[in-house]
């Protein structure tokens, strides 16, 4: 079926992806439903028999506890030793993740997956340590909890009422290419536990009391053999789109996709973690999104931090993360699904509190934007006291608030002062008018909770002051109370409305801004003809944008990083190395060395990694995504204008070096041309005169004939030098074809037939010589200079010979002789242009043979070195590449057959 | 020399080379004429009937091998190139438009004059001979019976290998193209598969050469052809 075909993206995507694997090392996951199940214990025992296979094995970290028989079990493998870090007054014990890369196992021993490294390391996780051990190449046996799993985290806190903090990403679990599950029953491991073997006999009471407790450990066990039971589906099924391949299946997994409507704290993260669960199940992608509206902006600090915070988990937990702004969440949240093709949304439910009864929820305004979208509710506990939430009120009203209720009080009296006058002169309904006015300034002026005072103030002042009877709140005309209702509403309306736009209109205003610096920024880099102009500019963008440090750190032609000149933080060269070789965001508010006061973006460009930026913020904490995009976006500019520059570098150079050749190539063939045709007719007239009659006397034939020798010699040097020129400037295509060795032998020995005279000469080729692919007349160049530098520096009647033979790679072929040998010492400087064996020597020519020869064998992928032979004399050796010769030579061609037919 | 008064045309835009050919030419007593260009040449060509052109391959007013295709279409003279030691391409556009031999600048007037030689003689003897035996060396080939014998061993020829040697033996001193031999033997469909050629080249030497990673009879012309020699 044509729709069946499989996708060709699909499947390059497929190949890359296995090649990656295939680089990567392997991790193996012994999981357990809780401590002391013995996995430790199962995790030494495979790596033990590995170790007796001759695998190297090595234990990176392993946590015996102090049990007799796990420790046993390590003994005899290699341990790595561990690294010493000073945490305030304690020293702490670490895994050395330098050693364990530069010792580079076969398999590395790494126990308790989920732990947290102690400050100061490079990962503040030991699961990243195992990515990155992994990314080395270098397989990895791991253990852990079920508890630690982070989309468990929460359930399992449930179950057991006690917290684990230490939590692994559940991708790192999934992703794992073997889990073994070290199962116990639950009566066997309180056995176990009493008899002292999971914890010292102490400890094991109290673990007894809170933690072992049957009812924890069987339902801690059905969870963890679950959650194996859910990672063997997944394989499963990805063995099954291997196999059937229908991409049908890859649209309607989308079209499923989830998105969790985030809003921040314990809530945000508990809709987390109950989408990133259900998207596991389901084995969809999933989106995390947190909408900022004006009426719901975070201003405060510590609950922007938290909503961060519940993002940064989507993100660890495998969603795509983002924070929108957008007046209203309803409609933001249903565009972005309907962008993103993603037809759940995942709200939360609010069990307790009370809102006005025409206030719809998040989950029922969404339902009403869009009806064709699923929303599920996940029920939210009332609100869990955090530890944040005590001081929450100190900073959510700051001084300013209080000036904005005084300020309320006092436009509202004023208003009641001023309007006093014109009681007589204006209606009620125009003073209720000019109350709705005072409301609208301090809206605009000090926001929402002001004007929401405001209104009730001004409703009391204008009952009191105006609604007969006057300086009483009686109303004698019911009506008035529909008066009070309708201006009061109308303020609330008003008033919210007002403060609404003026949060808008600064989020607006803000944005823009930064909208503007950013394009500001561009134009500029655009203009930049120099690296450290792109420098300064970034610089100057981030310190007038954000008031943050900067340094920027270009990478040279050797990939070092140095710092460019303007820099205004100190950076810690060790993250921005780490960040510039990995290609990812470091230090600071990310997973690797968060512990740097820097965070270090790399400078991507298309083509490779032109540097990195270390971005030291003002305050601490967490970025936001805003900054984030606005400091990626930066990044990414100057990355493209660095590239740009480089290029432009690049592109100038070669204009240069393209004029100079075509300067160089049309020089060269006018000099042969034209020195060429005088030596030919010199050559010539020398051979016509000795043909004269009456013939010349033996004195002017031998001047004739010494004429005609340096014609000769002029013309081999002209040529050895022209051919030099045209070698070097890469002007000379080869004309390879695959051929029999000796048939270039041959046509060699014949032109230097005349010069070998006097030598015994003799060509040994082996048998078994395949073709090899060559320019004939080149590679006869090489042997005839080898011959003729043979014949030159070796004394009359020595011997030359050529022989050849070929290996599994190379064909070697050399032209050996009996002579002096070479000058020791100067093998390779022979082969340099205009050197000779002996600086004087009155042998002839300029030592440009073997430069040539060295020239030609470069351009065929070969080689030629000198050699001194034993029992004397030199041999140069030439190795060609053998490449694979055409398996066809024609001698079964139809036209020889048919032809062959006739003949008989 | 049997050919006295034999007509050769000198086309080469040199003065000087062209002086020094037509005196070596006339020191050996064959009759020379001149001309500088393309066009001259084939003027001078069709007025003086040749019986071999001597052609440098580049001149002003066009390309050698223009003149050697055009020559081709009304006289079978045997054609000599010069040319430059660099430009194998134009030699062989040459070879394959139809001339026979070609010689490297500089050259000596001996080796020009052996070459003249040759040629002269290769054409007097194409149309004289009509003999069914051919004799080099310690070879000899019998073309009625497709015989091949050394040194009155009979040797053991594919139909590949008598091919190309019957090819190459009926065209004595002359340069023959890998392209020539490739369309003769395997057909025009085979043009560029030169290592056919050179493979079954090389086992037929091994049959017929004494040595043959030095031959005496077919030998090679770098990055070109063949040439067979009747007799060193």
């Amino acid at each position: 079926m044509p729709d069946q075909r499989p996708d060709p993206d699909q499947l390059l995507d497929r190949l890359n992806a296995e090649e990656a694997r295939a680089k990567r090392g392997k991790l193996k996951i012994f999981f357990g439903a809780s401590a002391g199940v013995g996995k430790t214990y199962a995790m030494l025992g495979v790596a033990r028999q590995q170790f007796l296979d001759n695998v190297d094995v090595v234990i990176g970290v392993v946590e015996t506890h102090g049990r007799m028989e796990t420790e046993v079990m390590a003994d005899g493998l290699e341990r790595l030793p561990l690294r010493e870090i000073a945490y305030r007054d304690h020293i702490l014990k670490e895994f050395d993740l330098d050693a364990a890369l530069a010792r580079k196992p076969g398999i590395i021993l790494m126990d308790e997956l989920a732990h947290s490294n102690a400050q100061g390391s490079r990962h503040p996780k030991r699961w990243q340590d195992i990515e990155e051990l992994l990314a080395a190449g270098i397989d990895v046996y791991t253990t852990v909890n079920v508890q630690h799993l982070e989309t468990l985290n929460d359930i399992v806190s449930g179950i057991t009422g006690i917290r684990v903090w230490e939590t692994v990403p559940d991708r790192v679990f999934d992703k794992a290419d073997e889990v073994v599950v070290v199962d116990l029953p639950p009566d066997e491991l309180l056995e176990r536990l009493r008899q002292g073997k999971v914890y010292l006999p102490e400890q094991a009471e109290q673990a007894t009391r809170n933690f072992f407790r049957k009812g924890n450990l069987l339902a801690l066990r059905e969870l963890a053999l679950r959650r194996t039971a859910d990672r063997v589906d997944g394989e499963m099924q990805a063995y099954r789109s291997l196999s059937s391949q229908t991409s049908a299946a890859a649209v309607w997994r989308n079209r499923e996709s989830l998105l969790a409507c985030v809003g921040s704290g314990e809530h945000g993260e508990k809709i987390v973690r109950a989408c990133a669960r259900l998207a596991a199940q389901l084995g969809v992608s999933w989106h995390a999104v947190h909408v900022e509206s004006p009426t719901r902006r975070e201003t405060n600090e510590r609950r922007r931090q938290g909503m961060l915070r519940v993002l940064k988990l989507a993100q660890d937990l495998g969603a795509t993360s983002i924070e929108l702004s957008a007046p209203a969440i309803a409609p933001a949240l249903v565009r972005y699904a309907r962008e993103h093709n993603l037809s759940r949304l995942l709200v939360g439910r609010s069990e307790h509190g009370w809102h006005w009864p025409w206030r719809r929820s998040l989950g029922e305004a969404i339902e009403a934007e869009a009806d064709d979208l699923d929303v599920l509710r996940i029920a939210l506990p009332a609100r869990m006291p955090t530890k944040d939430s005590g001081d929450d009120k100190a900073i959510v009203r700051p001084q300013v608030r209080w000036t904005g209720y005084a300020a309320a009080i006092v436009a509202c009296s004023l208003t009641a002062v001023l309007a006093t006058p014109l009681l007589g002169v204006l209606e009620l309904t125009n003073i209720v008018m000019l109350f709705l006015l005072a409301v609208v300034g301090v809206a605009l002026t000090f926001g929402r909770g002001p004007a929401v005072f405001a209104a009730f103030v001004g409703v009391g002042l204008f009952d009191f002051f105006f609604v007969p009877p006057r300086f009483s709140f009686a109303v004698s005309d019911v009506q008035y109370l529909v008066t009070f209702a309708v201006m009061l509403v109308v303020a609330l309306v008003v008033g919210q409305l007002t403060a609404g736009l003026k949060i808008q209109v600064e989020a607006v205003t803000e944005r823009e801004r930064r909208v503007s610096g950013l394009y500001e920024m561009s134009r500029d880099l655009s203009a930049a003809l120099i690296v450290e102009q792109v420098a300064e500019i970034a610089t100057r963008f981030l310190e007038v944008e954000f008031a943050f440090r900067t340094a920027v750190l270009i990478a040279d032609e050797q990939d070092q990083l140095k710092v460019m000149p303007g820099a205004t933080t100190e950076v810690d060269i060790g993250v921005a190395q780490w960040s510039f070789e990995h290609g990812e965001p470091a230090g600071r508010g990310t997973d690797t060395l968060p512990a740097s006061k820097c965070l270090v973006l790399p400078l991507k460009a298309t083509m490779r990694l032109r540097g990195v930026i270390a971005i030291e913020p003002k305050e601490t904490g967490l970025l936001g995504r805003e900054q984030r995009r606005v400091l990626d976006t930066c990044a990414s500019l100057m990355a493209i204008s660095i590239e740009r520059i480089h290029y432009f570098d690049v592109a100038q150079k070669s204009t240069l070096q393209i004029e100079s050749e075509r300067l160089r190539n049309s020089l060269l063939s006018a000099i042969s041309h034209d020195l060429r045709n005088p030596l030919a007719s010199l050559v010539g007239f020398a051979d016509t005169l000795q043909m004269t009659s009456p013939p010349p006397t033996p004195q002017q034939q031998e001047l004739v004939a010494a004429m005609r020798n340096s014609a000769m010699r002029m013309n081999a040097l002209v040529v050895n030098l022209l051919e030099m020129a045209r070698l070097e400037s890469g002007a000379v295509q080869l004309n390879r074809q695959w051929q029999p060795l000796e048939e270039v032998v041959g046509s060699a020995v014949a032109a230097s037939a005349a010069l070998l005279d006097g030598h015994p000469f003799k060509v040994r080729l082996a048998p078994d010589l395949p073709l090899v692919h060559l320019d004939a007349v080149l590679i006869e160049r090489v042997l005839v200079n080898l011959l003729e530098n043979a014949s030159k520096y070796t004394p009359p009647a020595t011997p030359i010979e050529i022989e050849a033979h070929a290996d599994s790679e190379n064909v070697l072929l050399s032209v050996n002789d009996r002579g002096p040998g070479l000058p020791s010492g100067r093998e390779e400087a022979m082969f340099e242009k205009f050197a000779r064996g002996k600086s004087e020597s009155a042998t002839p020519g300029v030592g440009l043979g073997l430069a040539i020869c060295r020239a030609i064998m470069q351009a065929h992928g070969g080689t030629i070195r000198g050699v001194t032979r034993s029992g004397g004399g030199a041999s140069f050796i030439l190795t060609l590449p053998r490449g694979e010769p055409p398996s066809d030579d024609g001698g079964m061609s139809p036209v020889v057959d048919a032809i062959s037919e006739l003949e008989k | 020399m049997s050919e006295v008064n034999s007509r050769v045309l000198i086309i080469e835009d040199e003065a000087d080379i062209r002086r020094f050919v037509r005196m070596a030419l006339e020191s050996e007593g064959l009759e020379a004429f001149e001309a500088d260009s393309v066009k001259r040449g084939l003027i001078e060509a069709g007025t003086r009937r040749p019986q071999l052109v001597i052609l440098d391959l580049g001149l002003p007013d066009g390309d050698g091998v223009d003149f050697v295709r055009e020559l081709r279409t009304w006289s079978a003279c045997p054609v000599i190139i010069l040319s430059a030691r660099s430009s194998e391409a134009d030699k062989i556009a040459a070879l394959d438009a139809g001339a026979d031999d070609y010689l490297v600048k500089p050259f000596g007037a001996g080796e020009l004059m052996a070459r003249v030689r040759a040629q002269l003689r290769r054409h007097t003897q194409q149309t004289a001979d009509g003999d069914s035996t051919i004799r080099f060396g310690e070879v000899c080939i019998d073309l009625v019976h497709r015989l091949v014998e050394r040194g009155g061993q009979t040797v053991h020829l594919t139909p590949i290998e008598y091919r190309l040697l019957t090819h190459l033996v009926a065209q004595p001193n002359r340069v023959v193209t890998h392209k020539q031999l490739l369309k003769v033997v395997w057909g025009p469909g085979h043009t560029e598969d030169s290592h056919y050629v050179r493979v079954h080249l090389a086992n037929l030497r091994k049959k017929i050469e004494a040595d043959a990673s030095m031959p005496k009879h077919i030998i090679t012309e770098a990055g070109i052809g063949y040439r067979f020699v009747p007799d060193a």
